[in-house]
This record gives C-alpha cells, sequence and structure tokens, in this order.
C-alpha cells in the first residue's frame, strides 16, 4: 500500500501487546483478555487456539476495532500494523486500515452478510467505499472475485441474497468481501465451524490457496486442533484471556509444554495412534468474572502444585531456547512428559 | 407476484364478505324505526310508509336484502342513504377532507416518529431516548380527544396560532392542528417500533461485518442497519390506516371537519343504515387493500419473503 | 457478539430446552428479580394500588355516593384553590349537575376497571383458546380460525363499537365489557398463534411427542408455558388500552350513560364547558392517564425482564 510509510525492516506485518479488554456489565466485570501477546509475520499462519470464552474471538475484535463498546473497552495494550500504533488513531483513521489492511470473516457467514443487499452490492461496496470506484467497475471486479473464490456462474449469482446461497459458498461470498482491497492481513474467525467436514475441508484448502497467491498474513481463529494442523505455521494457545502456549505446529504437536495443550491433544482422536483412550480436561472453563488466583488453570491441571500454582502468574517463557513459549511453572516437567 | 396479488384479492372477498355481514346485521339490529323518523313530527300517511320501506327493502328478510345489497356492491354500487342520496356521492364530498387529515397525521407521524426513532435508538439509554419513551408512553396513555381539546385550548383559542374548527383555510393550515392530534398516537407507536428495531438491528451480526469492512459509521446506518430496520415499520403502516379511519371519527367531530367520520358518526347517530353500511364497507375495502399494499411493499424491502 | 454474554445465553437457551417447567420457573423468577429493582415497576404498582382502592373501596375516600346530595346552585363552583389539600372540604369543586366533584370522580374509577379487565380477561380466554387450538393443530382448523380473525381484524374497533354499541338498548358496564371482549381478541389470537407455531416443533416438544404424551397434556405443559408469557405480557398493557377506548367511546355518546359515573363520562361532559372550567377536564384526564399510563409501565416493565435481550 502506498499510504504507510515503510516500516523499518524487521518490524513484524502484525504485532499485538500485552492486550487487555473487559466487558463491563451491571454490577461485574468479565476480564476476557489479560495481557495477550503475539505476532504475525509477512506472509505467515498463525493459528490462536482456544475454548469458547478463552478470548480469541474478543481479543481479534479489538485488533479489528470492532468492539461493541460498551459493554466491551481495551484496557490496555498496543496494536501495531507495520510499526503503526492502531489504538490510538482516531476512528476516522482508523476505520481505513479495516479492510483495507486487515480484514476480517466470520463464523456464520448468514447472519454475517446483510439480508437485504444482494451479495454482488455488499462486495462492490468495499470498492465503492475505499477506492472510489463507479458503480460499474465496482460490480465488474466484484463478480472477479466471486470467481476468484470459485463460485460457479458468479456474473448472475452476485445478483442474489445471502439465504440464496448454501453454507459454504456464503463463505465464499465473506471471503471475496474479505478480500475485495487485497488487505496484508486476513483474520478469520472460526471460518469452518459452522460448515460440513467435506465443505470445512474445501473452505480450507482455498483460504490457503488464497494466501499463497496475495502472500497475506492469516489469522486462524479456531477451537478445532484438526483444522489448523495442516495449515497453519504457528499455533498460540490462549486459556482465560492469555496465551499459555506458542510453538511451531509441529513442535507443538510433537512436545507440548503447557499442561492444557496437554490435555487439549489428549482429548481430540487421533487415526494414527490406535486404541489410545481419549482423556477429556476435568472441570470447565474459567468464570471470566473472577479468574482463579496464581495460574489461571491450577484448578484443572492434573500436575498443579499446592507450593506455587495457586499463588504465581506463570509467565511466557521461552522453553527450549529456540522459541517455544509456555506459561507454565513447570514447563519443563511437561516437556519430560 | 402477479399470482400472488390475485390470490391475495381473491382471499380479500371472503374477509369482505365477512366484515360487511357483520356490520350489516349490526346496523339492522339498530333500535327504532329509520323511515318513521324521516318523517319528523308529521305522522307519514300508510302508503308513502309502506312505499318507503319497500323502496329500502326493509320489507324483505335480512338475509335478502344483504345479498341484493352485495350485488350491489360488485357493481360498484355503495347504496343509497336515507335522503334518497347516493352514498357514493355522500363519500365524495367527505373523502376530500378525510384524505388531507389523514394525509397530513400520515406525513407527520412517519417523518417525526421515524426521526424520533432513530434519534432515541442510535444513543439507547441517553437522554434523547429516555425522553422519546416517557413522551411516546404518555401520548399513548391520553385519551386522543382530552388530547384534542387541550391543543385546541392552547394552540387555538389561547395562543391563536391554529383554526380551531372548520376547513375554511384549506390544506395544510386548517388540517395542522388536527392532523398532528390525529397523528400522534402512531407516531407513538412508530417511534418505539423504529427504536427498538434499530436497536436489535444494531447488534446484528451484519453490522459488525460492516465495520469490519471499514464502512463509515453514517454509511453503516443508513445503507444498512436502517433498511433493516424499517422493514416492521412498513409492516405497522397496513394496521397504522385503520387506526388513521378510527381516530377520524373522533377528531372530525372535535374539529368540525366534514370528513368520511363525521358522516358516519351522524349517520349512526340517525340510525341511516345503508350509510353507516356503505360507508364501513369502502373503510373496510381500504384497510384490506392498504395492508395488501403493505405485504407486497414488505417483500420489496426484504428480500428473504418470497410470494407463494 | 462477545463471547462471555453468548454463553451465558447458550447456558439459558441450554435450560430452556431440557427442563420446561424449570425453565419457565426460573425465567419468571429471574423476571421477578430484574423487576424489584426498577422505580418505574414500583411506582406504576403503587399508582394501580391506589387505583384500585378507589374502585373497590370508595367509601375509604369519601363518605358521599354516587350522585349523592347534588345541588345545581353548585354547578361549575371552581375549587377555591388548586392545591386540592388547601380546598377545604370540596378540594375538586362541583361538576356540571353540581355534585361534588371528588366524590364523582372516586366513583368514577370503578367502571373504567371492570371494563378494563373484564375485556382483557374475556379477549385472554378467547385468544389462547384459538390461538393455540390454530397453532397447535393447524391444518384446516388454522384456516378456520385465521380467516374468522382476519374479518374481526378487518372492522376498524371504534367503527365496530360504534355500530354494535349503538344498537344496544342498555350501555351498562357489562354490555359495555361483552361488546368490546367480544372485539377485542383478533391481535390477541394472532399473537398466541404465533407463539404455539414457535414453540410447537421445539426439540422438547418433539421429544415429549416421542415419548408418547397426548395433544393435551403436550399443549397443558410443553406449549402453553412457553408460549403464553408475551400474551400476558400483552395483556396487562391491554388493560390500559381498553381504559382508554372505554373513555373514548363515552365521549362518543355510545358509552357509559348517566346514572353510571365514569372518568369517561366525567370528560365527556366537561367537552363543552372546558374552555371556562379547564378542571373539568383535567381532574378525571390525570386520574385517567395515570391508570393507563400505570398498566403501559408495568406491561413495559414485565416485557423488558422477561426477555433478557432487552436489558
Amino acid at each position: 500500500m502506498t499510504n504507510t510509510t515503510d516500516p523499518a525492516p524487521g518490524t513484524p506485518l502484525l504485532q499485538v501487546e500485552d492486550l487487555r479488554v473487559e466487558f463491563r456489565m451491571r454490577g461485574s466485570t468479565v476480564n476476557a483478555v489479560n495481557g495477550l501477546s503475539y505476532t504475525l509475520a509477512e506472509g505467515e499462519t498463525l493459528a490462536i487456539l482456544g475454548e469458547s470464552g478463552s478470548g480469541k474471538s474478543v481479543s481479534a475484535q479489538a485488533v479489528m476495532g470492532i468492539l461493541d463498546t460498551p459493554p466491551a473497552y481495551v484496557t490496555g495494550g498496543a496494536v501495531r500494523f507495520r510499526g503503526t500504533e492502531l489504538l490510538g488513531l482516531p476512528e476516522k483513521k482508523r476505520r481505513t486500515y479495516r479492510g483495507a489492511h486487515i480484514a476480517m470473516i466470520f463464523q456464520d457467514a448468514l447472519s454475517a452478510l446483510n439480508p437485504v443487499h444482494r451479495v454482488g452490492d455488499q462486495i462492490a461496496e468495499m470498492l465503492l467505499v475505499h477506492r472510489g470506484m463507479s458503480r460499474g467497475d465496482a460490480r465488474k471486479r466484484a463478480i472477479e472475485l466471486m470467481e476468484r473464490v470459485r463460485i460457479p456462474s458468479a456474473g448472475s449469482r452476485a445478483n442474489d441474497y445471502p439465504h440464496q446461497f448454501s453454507g459454504g459458498m456464503r463463505q465464499r461470498v465473506m471471503i471475496a468481501m474479505a478480500l475485495a482491497l487485497e488487505p496484508d492481513v486476513l483474520i478469520a474467525d472460526e471460518p469452518t465451524t459452522a460448515l460440513d467436514v467435506t465443505v470445512q475441508a474445501q473452505i480450507m484448502k482455498l483460504l490457503r490457496d488464497l494466501q499463497d497467491e496475495m502472500a497475506m498474513g492469516l489469522i486462524l481463529i479456531t477451537h478445532d486442533l484438526g483444522v489448523v494442523a495442516d495449515v497453519a505455521d504457528r499455533i498460540v494457545v490462549m486459556y482465560a484471556g492469555r496465551v499459555v502456549e506458542q510453538a511451531e505446529v509441529r513442535e507443538l504437536y510433537a512436545r507440548p509444554a503447557h499442561p492444557y495443550t496437554e490435555g487439549l491433544l489428549a482429548s481430540v482422536p487421533r487415526v494414527d495412534v490406535r486404541d489410545r483412550a481419549l482423556t477429556p480436561i476435568k472441570g470447565s472453563p474459567p468464570n471470566l468474572a473472577a479468574i482463579p488466583s496464581g495460574c489461571p488453570f491450577h484448578p484443572r491441571c492434573p500436575r498443579a502444585r499446592e507450593e506455587r500454582c495457586p499463588d504465581e502468574v506463570p509467565a511466557l517463557r521461552d522453553v527450549t531456547g529456540t522459541g517455544h513459549g509456555s506459561a507454565c511453572h513447570y514447563a519443563e516437567e511437561v516437556l519430560g512428559g | 407476484m402477479w399470482r400472488f396479488v390475485l390470490r391475495r384479492l381473491l382471499q380479500m372477498v371472503p374477509v369482505l364478505i365477512g366484515t360487511t355481514f357483520l356490520i350489516y346485521v349490526a346496523v339492522f339490529a339498530l333500535p327504532g324505526d329509520p323511515i318513521r323518523a324521516l318523517g319528523g313530527d308529521k305522522p307519514m300517511p300508510p302508503s308513502v310508509y309502506e312505499a318507503l320501506r319497500h323502496h329500502y327493502h326493509l320489507d324483505e328478510p335480512l338475509i335478502t336484502q344483504y345479498g341484493r345489497y352485495l350485488l350491489g356492491l360488485a357493481r360498484g354500487d355503495f347504496g343509497e342513504t336515507l335522503n334518497g342520496q347516493s352514498v357514493a356521492s355522500l363519500m365524495a364530498t367527505g373523502w376530500t377532507v378525510t384524505v388531507q387529515l389523514a394525509l397530513t397525521a400520515w406525513i407527520f407521524e412517519l417523518v417525526v416518529g421515524i426521526a424520533l426513532g432513530v434519534l432515541a435508538g442510535l444513543r439507547k439509554g441517553g437522554i434523547i431516548d429516555s425522553l422519546v419513551l416517557s413522551g411516546t408512553t404518555f401520548i399513548i396513555a391520553i385519551p386522543a380527544f382530552v388530547l384534542a381539546y387541550s391543543a385546541q385550548l392552547i394552540f387555538g383559542l389561547k395562543l391563536g396560532w391554529f383554526p380551531t374548527a372548520g376547513t375554511d383555510d384549506g390544506w395544510p393550515y386548517s388540517y395542522l392542528l388536527p392532523g398532528v392530534i390525529l397523528g400522534s398516537l402512531s407516531l407513538a407507536y412508530i417511534a418505539r417500533l423504529t427504536r427498538t428495531s434499530l436497536v436489535e438491528n444494531m447488534r446484528a451480526d451484519y453490522v459488525r461485518t460492516a465495520l469490519a469492512k471499514g464502512l463509515p459509521r453514517r454509511r453503516i446506518i443508513l445503507r444498512h442497519t436502517l433498511r433493516n430496520s424499517l422493514i416492521p415499520v412498513v409492516t405497522y403502516l397496513g394496521v397504522d390506516l385503520g387506526n388513521l379511519l378510527a381516530g377520524a371519527i373522533v377528531i372530525e367531530g372535535i374539529f368540525n371537519l366534514p370528513g368520511i367520520g363525521q358522516q358516519i358518526f351522524q349517520a349512526v347517530q340517525i340510525k341511516d343504515g345503508p350509510t353507516v353500511v356503505g360507508i364501513s364497507t369502502f373503510l373496510v375495502l381500504i384497510f384490506l387493500l392498504a395492508n395488501l399494499v403493505v405485504d407486497i411493499l414488505y417483500g420489496a424491502l426484504d428480500p428473504r419473503i418470497r410470494y407463494e | 457478539m462477545s463471547e462471555p454474554i453468548t454463553t451465558t445465553d447458550t447456558l439459558a437457551v441450554a435450560q430452556t430446552g431440557s427442563e420446561v417447567s424449570g425453565a419457565s420457573a426460573s425465567l419468571w423468577s429471574d423476571a421477578w428479580r430484574a423487576l424489584r429493582r426498577r422505580v418505574v415497576f414500583w411506582l406504576s404498582v403503587a399508582i394501580l394500588l391506589f387505583m384500585g382502592l378507589l374502585a373497590v373501596f370508595p367509601s375509604l375516600f369519601t363518605d358521599r355516593g354516587v350522585n349523592d346530595r347534588c345541588d345545581v346552585r353548585f354547578a361549575k363552583h371552581t375549587p377555591s384553590s388548586w392545591n386540592p389539600f388547601g380546598a377545604g372540604g370540596h378540594p375538586f369543586g362541583f361538576d356540571t349537575h353540581g355534585c361534588d366533584y371528588w366524590a364523582q370522580i372516586v366513583h368514577g374509577a370503578r367502571a373504567p376497571m371492570i371494563v378494563g379487565f373484564v375485556v382483557t380477561g374475556i379477549a385472554l380466554t378467547l385468544s389462547i383458546t384459538l390461538g393455540s387450538l390454530s397453532g397447535y393443530f393447524g391444518r384446516w382448523l388454522d384456516a378456520l380460525i385465521s380467516r374468522i380473525t382476519d374479518i374481526f381484524f378487518g372492522l376498524p374497533l371504534v367503527l365496530g363499537a360504534l355500530v354494535i354499541l349503538t344498537a344496544f338498548p342498555d350501555h351498562g358496564v357489562w354490555t359495555m365489557s361483552l361488546v368490546l371482549g367480544v372485539l377485542w381478541w383478533p391481535t390477541m389470537t394472532r399473537l398466541m398463534r404465533g407463539q404455539v407455531l414457535s414453540v410447537r416443533d421445539a426439540d422438547y416438544v418433539q421429544a415429549a411427542r416421542m415419548l408418547g404424551a397426548g395433544d393435551l397434556r403436550i399443549m397443558v405443559r410443553h406449549i402453553l408455558p412457553n408460549a403464553v408469557a408475551p400474551v400476558f405480557v400483552y395483556a396487562m398493557l391491554n388493560v390500559g388500552v381498553v381504559i382508554g377506548y372505554e373513555a373514548t367511546l363515552d365521549y362518543l355518546g355510545v358509552g357509559l350513560q348517566y346514572p353510571t359515573v365514569s372518568w369517561g363520562l366525567q370528560l365527556s361532559q366537561a367537552q363543552d364547558v372546558f374552555t371556562d372550567h379547564p378542571y373539568l377536564l383535567i381532574y378525571p384526564a390525570v386520574l385517567l392517564t395515570a391508570t393507563v399510563l400505570s398498566f403501559l409501565l408495568l406491561g413495559d416493565a414485565v416485557r423488558d425482564a422477561l426477555d433478557p435481550k432487552l436489558r
């Protein structure tokens, strides 16, 4: 893009630092994101993994700047896009980043698309507003985009309304819309959760192909370990609004360094290991209005010890010397098995 | 689409027949003898009395009378008043007044109602929102005729801003005060409906998408939220026409506007059955047609609705 | 939407789906907990209790009976002060017939209250019955009931009431309630039908059916408790709306008649003289409006409390 100054070499594409988001409700405050940090390099695919309530979607909305305020407030931290701090920007300036540099697609494409506008118009709207294109040109470009995400007979389908599409095709429309301005970062918030398994695979393949073609950074938010395994470069695991572990995909699958990740892996069936008993993580996700003291995972943790875990918040640290981060006091033990 | 309209028009026929029959039965159950009342104080010669009864078919059983009326209606004949005037020509004189009144009310309630609803809905829980909510509740709670009298007293007599009766000043001046009062109840409903629906739509997922697309707030509200929010308001407009017509009966009396409402009210009082039935049928017809138009409009606004 | 909210919402939905009677019980107790904190709720309850006392025990507020000790010589005597507490024995002055206006207004509460509740009661009974039958059984029964509803819906209420009430020789409280009640049910029936339709195909109803529950049991145990809440809320608002209509019909001259006293009748009598004696219009108007307003606000508050989305 021409309207941003070239950042210093080595500056990450997107950098999130110590991000905090809280929900102020009548009588209680819910801490949804509690000091989240991660970076995304150019062309990289980062998976953010967590259960519902781990703060993964809320943090993505905070990065986009589309939180519902009230009740949600960003209370601290930084979001830098190629070195430019976004959180302090006035809304007028901030808006020009949305869609143009950082785009987002959502889980439920049916409700995420406006029911009363034709899909072609909804895609073309990006070009009308951000690029000042003429109606005719924008429409032509919208049809090209629909072809690019492999929607058959795009020319005529551009005149259809969202409810006339199948779930998979709707998600393709969402993707076409998000890619209209060739963004540098695409945030996909559980893009395949609402879809059938076969369609899921198609959409994931499409996302990967498009990412290669356009050389953009992709943040894939999911609760599904299976989805990320062969798509992501790196994984960030979130728990109670914090990063508990981050590593390269293979490394994380092979050698989890946090009991929570360990638990997640143990609760997913694997085809390659036969006759393995599935062990679910005991307990339920933390109540974000009253996050447990010390390590937030300790009430559910099989490795928790009385002396440190209930009192001392573990920091995320490099436990292997190769960038494998874990926020567990006993990470080395976990690594050792 | 045309098949839908045709089917709806056909469906209207039994409803129209049923409703007019209800009115017909009620009107002909009216106590007293309208024909004898026509003669005034002088006793009417029996031959004239019988001739008149025969002329209005009052000597026939109710069901034949009604059948005869329906046949006339099918030919566009709304019947004949007890004065010998055709109901259609009577309505023609009153109609212009009522249309001007209803139109004034309609423009007022629609423009001001939607504007208030949007202002309130954009800042839910704010000062404007609280004012609109409490103000509209008040308007709904006060009977229209009390509102009309107060307005007449304050804006007409005390301040002298508006004429309080009659149509001498023509449209719009003569119709402003009664129009505003007539429209105020619907205004309250429209404002509340717009507000609720806007608040709901602002929370919709597609608004988050529009934000993520980097659209300016104004465009999100105008092109995305408002369009969706107005769908229930449009459906309300059909019901609203019934409110306006009923309200006209009260308001035209107070402001002495010689419209359809006053004609029907006077006809009920002098037990002029044919006039009551004729005008009522016409009003019901308008009401049904308006609801058909609303249904068509609804489909135009919401592509998810399909005419089947 | 934000994650904490969605999780609580899904919890709530899960609860509604799993245990029906428990869910509706907790729906009402949740609503009560939300209501208890609202000033508007207590204010409207207080006003309605006061109006209810006026209607049931008028002797607590005045020693005069209906149209008692009236003297035309006092007709339209303005109260000696606008402050009713400083105006001596006749705080509201005298009406056009020379009756003590305060006493007449106290007695004027009963008729509108009775009409309001009876009409709503009739309409509620009709609409719950017809709406459930129509929504639950569908097919020809639904078609029949819906067409009859359409016919009554096509008749503007004021017009219908005007014509029918003129036909009745007697314009007592009960006649009026009956006539209005018979005209009032279409809107509520449509509402009820829609509610039943939306609950009918819910998973827990299907489950009950598969477990062999009969139609009656499914309707009474599973559908009604979940469908009826919005209809009840509407009915609560509706009492106020009926009272407003009753006053309008009194005003049009087809409503209640002397010797009955009611606020609407008092407003009607005030119409010719209110420019010179505005208090004749103002006092009954204030009481009437306060009553209608309280019903509306009460209904609003209960609806908000029942619908967690609006909280």
